[in-house]
């Protein structure tokens, strides 16, 4: 779309943000009673809901279960009524694929699965909204940790791009049609580990560092969210069991 | 077939090789294999071979209809196809998850990137646009599939040539090939991607790992970028976890590989573009190279034989004959008998030498007396330290120790002294006592 400013002299942006605020996050836990762990965000416009079963026995061929290491199964999907047009297709193309293979990369890494062997563990992510890889991040830690598995530490992912030498942090859905360059990053908080890069279309390399740094502080922001959620979560069901 | 699985054995060489800074086809942490770009007789294929992995691309064009959401923009097609030939895992069936990867990070690096000018693709705005599709076939995997492909693409997108159309009002004429010279694609820049493999949780990097190497890495970054230093792809992909400046590390070390591959590209372009103005042969056949084997032919090497005989009349004065091998029967007991001895165990030398060797028998010995040989064999006598025990009849007295490092083989020597003695080299030289046993 022609003429429309991505970031304002004054330094706002499309929707009246700082380069490196949020959008507003919501987030519960428990939100269905069947699945061990469940949760729901809301990051903006985009929501995305995360379902978790496990650790429990290998579904299908036994042959792949893993001796000392659970294995974690992610599956993704996109409703179709998320994207401007509707979308024919929910799962099974490619950048479904793609998307269930990140997450369980990501996972897999943070999830101690040394713990669960000869277990699996399966996330769905339901995303509405053509939003990004980083809802999802989201809404998986906090199903995970609603299911009470254990993991190294919170994934927190957020994503971020490059506009006129400013880096932005999380960005929407209209900043990422612009086309510019759009960074991805899944961070494990406490270690300021990377668990998944991702990162398309052009960006000088000088530029890099500091669309990093945003990124990596954005994250650390939705940790910090993200763990009053846990806390209150825990403090709900605490006042229900009657402690 | 199912991926025959590496041993544990060869896991851990290749680990600690690489902990050792050392690959097992000799190169150095940050060096490529050597990438050979070969072009057919169409234009826009190409063979693209990294070492041993080897991947064709081809590049072919076709008028359609433009999408509904981009009426003025050409359509770009890629496909990344993992043939039955390139490793026996690889199966009809069976290969989506490397699949899937492989074909969105090229899409991801060529697509979003914006390498080629859509827009100069369109025909007939809203109605005609040019699609260009793009088919790789890796034909040999040998690692790094990735790099080779990227590569493959670019240079198949530069070499190949889409017919010549003008539009005069409504009318859209379509040259053929004959009437009119093709016109190349409007190329803006060339991402090429780096891969670069993690091991032992990110303490050591490897750019450009081959297939063994692969398969004990930790992860994988990948990083696309093109000469002018704009990063256009990163992936991580595995289970690593990285940290900042390793990520920036790795971006400062692609733009200088990059660097030196889009030179090679635009070499290997220009050849290509020479020979073919130049009416000289091209294509994949003038390519491979000629290897072929003459049989009942060999070629005769002179040698010097003149002073042949000379030579040989002064080694044979100077060896010494021979020494007699003595070796009478030993009775151990009533029906037990031994006659000569083996040659010497040599796994005792990795041991510590301070052990004594206790060794239940064999009074017989052999004995080499110093035979002098060209090898370059030292032999020492060792002088008696204690209160020699001379247990046999033989005539040979003489000790002989031969460096373990020099000559792995060691005959049993007579024994005389007591100790071993350790020697100042790394492997120990060994003597050993000979008890004798009950006669």
């Amino acid at each position: 779309m022609a003429g429309l400013e991505l970031l304002s002299d004054q330094g706002y942006r499309v929707d009246g943000r700082r380069a490196g605020e949020l959008r507003k996050i919501q987030a519960r836990m428990g939100v269905f009673a069947q699945a061990d762990g469940s949760a729901y965000i809301e990051q903006g416009n985009t929501k995305a809901l995360a379902v978790v079963y496990g650790p429990h026995e290998i579904r299908g061929s036994r042959a792949r279960a893993l001796p000392d290491r659970a294995l974690v199964n992610c599956q993704y999907s996109s409703a179709t009524f998320s994207t401007g047009e509707r979308k024919r297709r929910p799962h099974g193309d490619r950048k479904s694929c793609e998307m269930g293979l990140q997450l369980r990369q990501t996972f897999e890494a943070a999830i101690l699965t040394q713990l669960h062997p000869r277990s699996q563990i399966d996330i769905y992510v339901l995303q509405a909204d053509g939003g990004t890889y980083a809802a999802c991040v989201n809404a998986a830690t906090l199903a995970v940790l609603d299911a009470g598995i254990p993991m190294r530490d919170f994934v927190c992912a957020c994503s971020a791009g490059f506009v006129d030498g400013t880096a932005l942090a999380d960005l929407s859905h209209v900043e990422e049609a612009a086309g510019g360059p759009q960074l991805a990053l899944a961070l494990l908080p406490a270690s300021g580990q990377i668990a998944l890069l991702e990162m398309d279309a052009r960006l000088h390399e000088d530029h890099l560092e500091r669309v990093l740094e945003a990124a990596a502080q954005a994250a650390r922001d939705v940790h910090t969210l993200l763990d009053r959620v846990v806390r209150q979560h825990v403090r709900e069901a605490s006042i229900l069991l009657g402690d | 077939m199912k991926e025959t699985p590496l041993s544990n054995c060869e896991r851990r060489f290749l680990l600690r090789a690489i902990e050792e800074k050392k690959r097992l086809d000799g190169r150095q942490t940050y060096d490529y294999r050597n990438i050979r770009i070969s072009f057919g007789t169409d234009y826009g294929c190409c063979i693209v071979e990294l070492g041993k992995t080897r991947v064709l691309g081809q590049v072919s064009c076709e008028l359609v209809s433009p999408k509904l959401n981009r009426a003025t923009e050409g359509i770009l097609f890629f496909n990344l196809e993992l043939s039955q030939m390139a490793a026996p895992a690889f199966e009809p069936g069976r290969q989506s998850d490397l699949l899937v990867k492989l074909n969105r990070l090229m899409e991801r690096c060529l697509r979003n990137s914006k390498c080629i000018d859509t827009e100069s693709l369109c025909v007939v705005a809203g109605e005609k646009v040019w699609q260009i599709r793009v088919d790789l076939h890796l034909l040999n995997h040998d690692g790094n599939i990735i790099d080779a492909a990227s590569i493959a693409a670019i240079v198949a997108l530069c070499h190949f040539r889409r017919p010549d159309v003008s539009v005069q009002g409504d009318e859209v004429t379509l040259y053929t090939p004959e009437e009119r010279d093709p016109v190349p694609l409007s190329i803006h820049h060339m991402p090429i991607c780096v891969s670069f493999a993690f091991f032992q949780q990110g303490a050591y990097l490897l750019v450009d790992p081959n297939e063994r190497e692969e398969r004990v890495m930790d992860g994988l970054l990948v990083i696309a970028m093109n000469k002018h230093r704009e990063i256009c792809t990163i992936q991580s992909s595995g289970g690593i976890m990285l940290l900042k400046d390793q990520v920036l590390r790795c971006s400062k070390i692609a733009g200088v590989k990059v660097a030196e591959i889009t030179e090679l590209i635009l070499k290997a372009l220009e050849n290509d573009q020479k020979v073919r103005k130049e009416g000289g042969k091209f294509g994949f056949a003038e390519s491979i190279a000629n290897q072929r084997i003459t049989a009942f032919k060999m070629e005769k090497a002179p040698i010097d034989t003149s002073d042949v005989e000379e030579k040989a009349e002064e080694i044979i004065a100077e060896a010494e004959p021979p020494s007699e091998v003595v070796s009478t029967p030993v009775l151990w007991t009533p029906g037990t008998a031994q006659i000569g001895e083996g040659v010497e165990n040599s796994w005792g030398d990795l041991e510590d030498s301070e052990k004594e060797d206790d060794e239940g028998g064999g009074d017989q010995a052999i004995i080499l007396d110093g035979i002098k040989m060209d090898t370059g064999v030292e032999v020492s006598d060792i002088g008696s330290q204690d209160a020699p025990i001379i247990l046999s009849d033989s005539e040979e007295e003489e000790m002989i120790i031969l460096e373990p490092d020099k000559n792995p083989k060691k005959i049993r020597t007579q024994t005389t002294s007591a100790k071993q003695e350790k020697a100042p080299s790394k492997k120990p030289v060994k003597r050993r006592k000979k008890k004798r046993a009950a006669n």
